[in-house]
C-alpha cells in the first residue's frame, strides 16, 4: 500500500480502503458464524473468529476519509470497532486475519483479537474493549508529542457516540483543549450504542455540542459520504498540524450490522436500516467515481483485488500456527515475570 | 543536612523528591502530572520540582482521575516516563479503568507491541481524622493485578531507593506512600540502591517470622521491643515491595522460625497478609497468622478509627499466641 497522502487521498485510493474494509469483515464475520457472544449463543468449534466480532459495516468512508490525511508516524487510537481503523492506518491486512484468527502470526501473537487489533509500527495503538478508554490515552499520546516536539505529528482518536456519555470523553476533551494538543477527535456518530439507540440516552445535541462547550471547534460532516469526509479532514488535520489545538470531527454514519457480529439487531426498526442502506458509502462514492469518469472495470479490478487480497489473508491465517501455550505467560511484566502462582 | 553516617537527614516526603529529582536530571523522558503537583503536592512530595524543571515537565492537571491515569498510558506509549499523581489511594478508584484495564494490560494484550513504564503515586493508609474514602489500605487490590509492580516503602530510605528504581522500571507501577509518614525523618544515602522485589531484614531472631510493610513495620518494630523484654527475638521482615514479594527472604526465615506472623493495615479479610500466609505454609509447614483491620469502612472518631487499627499491643499479643 502506497503510504503517502497523495497515494491514498486519490478517489480510487479512498475507494480502495473501504473496499477493502468491508471485504476484510465480510470474511471475518463469515469466519465467525457460530461463535460466542455477549447475548449467550454457545460457540460452535468450527468457528475460526472466536469471541465478540464488532464490524464497522457501513461506517468504512470516516476511517478512509481521515486516515488518508495521516502518516505512519501520526497515532491512532480506537474502539471496539476498530478493524477499519487498522486497515486505513496501513496496518497488513494478512496479519489483522491472523490476530482474528488467534494465530501466532498476528500482530499481538494471538493475545488480543478483533477488540484489541492493534500495529505500533503504523502509530496505531490498539482498539479498546473499553468504550471511550481510547480518549484519554489519545490525549497523552498527543501530549508527548507536543512535549517531545520532534516533528508536526498529530493524534486521531476513534470513538463512538456512546462514548459521549461517560466522563473520560468530557475529560479528555477538557484536557486536549487546556493544553492546546495536538489530537483530532473523531465521533462515528452511528447511532447505537451496543442494543439501545444513542439519542434516547444523549441529553442535548451530542458530541459536536460538547466540544463546543470546551471552546473545540466541531465540525459535523456526512460520514458515508468519503470525499465530504476526506475533504472536511484535510482542513481538521491541516489545522492540527499547524498548532492549532484540538478539533472535532462530527461523522453521522450508521452501524448496518448488530452490536457483535452474532446480534442480529432485531431490536431496531427494519425501515431505519433500509433508508441507511439507500446511503451505503461504497456504493455511493462508486457511483460518484463512475460520474467522474472512472472506468468501471477499475473498480471493479479493486474489488476483485480486494477480495483475492482476503482469501489470501484467509488462507493464511488458516495456515498459521497456534501460540504456543507458554506465550500466555511472556509480556506480562519484566519486574516480577515468572512468579505465576 | 548530614548525617554521621554520610547521608542526608532527609523526610519520607523530602527523600522521594530527591527521587524524583534525580530521575528528572538523568533522564529527560521523566515527566510528572497530577493535581497541584506545581504547587509542590499536597504532601510537599514535588516540593521545588516545578521551578526546577518547568512546568511543561511537572504538569498541573485539572481534577481528571481518568484523564491523568489515561494520559500517563498514553504518554508512557509515546515514549515518555510519567509519574501519575493520584492524590491518595481512595481517589485512584476514579483512574482504575485506565489502570487496570488500560496500563496494566497493554503490553500483554497488543501482543508485546506497546510498554507503559508509568510509576501511579497513590498515597494509602489511614490518615488521622480523614474517614472512609481518605484512608484506605488497597495494596492487596493492586498485588491482584497481572502486569503491575506494587510498593510500599516504609522509611526515606526505601522511599528514595524505591521511587528511583519505580522510575527505571520498564512495567506500570503502582507506588503506595503512607499518608502518615510523609514527615519521618531518616537517613538517606543516595549510594544505597534499593531493588524491587527485595525485602529487608529489620530485626534479627529465631522465635517467630513477622512480615509487615509501610507504616505497619513501626507498630511492628514496637512490638518486637515488647517480645524482647520478654525473651523472644522476633525475625522482622519489611516487604516493601507486594508484587513481587521477596519470596526466597520470607520463606527462608519461615523455614528457620516455623511461626509466621503477617500484619498489615489494611483489612485482614481477603488482605496480602492471607497471600503470603498460604505461601509460607505451603512451602515451608509453618504455623501461620494474619492480622488486619476488621472488615469495616475506617471511622471518622478517634474511637471508631481506632477500631481500624492495629497497634503494637495486638501484634505482641498474635505472636504470643503463635508461640504458645
Amino acid at each position: 500500500m502506497d503510504p503517502s497522502n497523495s497515494g491514498r487521498s486519490s478517489g480510487t485510493a479512498l475507494y480502495r480502503t473501504m473496499v477493502r474494509i468491508r471485504a476484510f469483515e465480510n470474511a471475518a464475520e463469515t469466519a465467525s458464524q457460530g461463535g460466542v457472544s455477549a447475548y449467550g449463543q454457545q460457540a460452535a468449534g468450527a468457528a475460526k473468529v472466536r469471541g465478540p466480532l464488532h464490524l464497522s459495516t457501513g461506517q468504512e468512508a470516516v476511517p478512509a476519509g481521515v486516515c488518508a490525511h495521516l502518516r505512519t508516524s501520526d497515532y491512532l487510537t480506537s474502539t471496539h470497532r476498530g478493524h477499519g481503523h487498522t486497515l486505513a492506518k496501513g496496518a497488513d491486512l494478512a496479519r489483522m486475519m491472523c490476530e482474528l484468527f488467534g494465530k501466532a502470526t498476528g500482530f499481538n501473537g494471538g493475545k488480543g483479537g478483533s477488540m484489541h487489533i492493534a500495529d505500533f509500527s503504523v502509530g496505531m495503538l490498539g482498539a479498546n474493549g473499553v468504550v471511550a478508554a481510547g480518549l484519554p490515552i489519545a490525549v497523552g499520546a498527543a501530549h508527548a508529542q507536543k512535549l517531545l516536539r520532534k516533528s508536526d505529528d498529530i493524534t486521531v482518536c476513534f470513538f463512538g457516540d456512546g462514548a459521549i456519555n461517560r466522563g473520560p470523553f468530557l475529560e479528555a476533551l477538557n484536557w486536549a483543549r487546556v493544553y492546546a494538543l495536538p489530537v483530532l477527535f473523531v465521533c462515528e456518530d452511528n447511532r447505537w450504542s451496543a442494543t439501545t439507540a444513542s439519542g434516547p440516552m444523549t441529553a442535548g445535541d451530542g458530541a459536536s455540542a460538547r466540544a463546543a462547550s470546551m471552546d473545540i471547534a466541531a465540525t459535523q460532516v456526512d460520514g458515508n459520504d468519503v470525499f465530504a469526509v476526506h475533504e472536511t479532514a484535510a482542513r481538521l488535520v491541516a489545522e492540527v498540524r499547524g498548532g492549532g489545538g484540538p478539533r472535532l470531527l462530527h461523522a453521522l454514519t450508521y452501524r448496518v450490522k448488530g452490536h457483535v457480529s452474532v446480534d442480529l439487531a432485531a431490536y431496531r426498526d427494519p425501515a431505519e436500516l433500509a433508508a441507511a442502506l439507500e446511503t451505503d458509502p461504497i456504493a455511493r462514492a462508486r457511483g460518484h467515481l463512475l460520474d467522474m469518469g472512472v472506468a468501471a472495470a477499475t473498480l471493479d479490478a479493486i474489488e476483485n483485488a480486494a477480495r483475492d487480497e482476503v482469501d489470501s489473508a484467509l488462507a493464511i491465517a488458516e495456515a498459521a500456527p497456534w501460540p504456543e501455550p507458554g506465550a500466555a505467560f511472556t509480556d506480562v511484566q519484566t519486574t516480577g515475570a515468572g512468579q505465576w502462582t | 543536612m548530614g548525617r554521621p553516617g554520610g547521608g542526608l537527614d532527609l523526610s519520607y516526603s523530602e527523600a522521594a523528591v530527591l527521587a524524583i529529582q534525580r530521575e528528572m536530571q538523568a533522564d529527560p523522558r521523566v515527566v510528572v502530572l497530577g493535581e497541584d503537583v506545581g504547587r509542590g503536592g499536597i504532601f510537599g512530595q514535588y516540593k521545588g520540582l516545578q521551578q526546577a524543571f518547568g512546568a511543561e515537565r511537572v504538569i498541573d492537571t485539572p481534577i481528571s482521575e481518568a484523564a491523568i491515569m489515561g494520559a500517563g498510558v498514553g504518554m508512557a506509549l509515546a515514549g515518555l516516563r510519567p509519574v501519575v499523581e493520584m492524590r491518595v489511594v481512595d481517589f485512584a478508584l476514579c483512574g482504575m479503568d485506565e489502570l487496570v484495564n488500560q496500563a496494566a494490560k497493554n503490553r500483554f494484550m497488543f501482543g508485546g507491541q506497546g510498554r507503559v513504564p508509568l510509576v501511579a503515586r497513590m498515597p494509602g493508609g489511614i490518615w488521622d481524622a480523614s474517614a472512609a474514602q481518605h484512608s484506605q489500605s488497597l495494596e492487596a487490590w493492586f498485588a491482584h493485578l497481572p502486569g503491575v509492580v506494587v510498593v510500599s516503602p516504609s522509611t526515606p530510605q526505601d522511599n528514595y531507593g524505591l521511587l528511583r528504581a519505580a522510575l527505571q522500571c520498564g512495567d506500570p507501577v503502582v507506588y503506595i506512600e503512607h499518608k502518615t509518614l510523609w514527615g519521618l525523618r531518616g537517613e538517606v544515602n543516595e549510594d544505597i540502591a534499593v531493588p524491587l522485589g527485595k525485602a529487608r531484614r529489620v530485626r534479627e531472631g529465631n522465635a517467630l517470622t513477622l512480615v509487615s510493610w509501610s507504616r505497619q513495620m513501626q507498630a511492628c518494630a514496637a512490638a518486637c521491643d515488647a517480645l524482647a523484654a520478654e525473651g523472644m527475638a522476633v525475625d522482622l521482615i519489611d516487604l516493601r515491595t507486594l508484587w513481587p514479594w521477596d519470596r526466597e527472604t520470607v520463606l527462608a526465615s519461615c523455614a528457620r522460625t516455623r511461626r509466621l506472623l503477617v500484619v498489615h493495615e489494611a483489612v485482614q479479610v481477603a488482605g496480602f497478609g492471607a497471600e503470603i500466609a498460604a505461601s509460607a505454609a505451603e512451602a515451608t509447614g509453618c504455623r501461620v497468622a494474619r492480622l488486619g483491620a476488621p472488615r469495616i469502612p475506617v471511622g471518622y472518631a478517634s474511637v471508631l478509627e481506632a477500631q481500624s487499627r492495629v497497634g503494637p499491643e495486638a501484634i505482641a499479643a498474635a505472636a504470643r499466641k503463635l508461640l504458645g
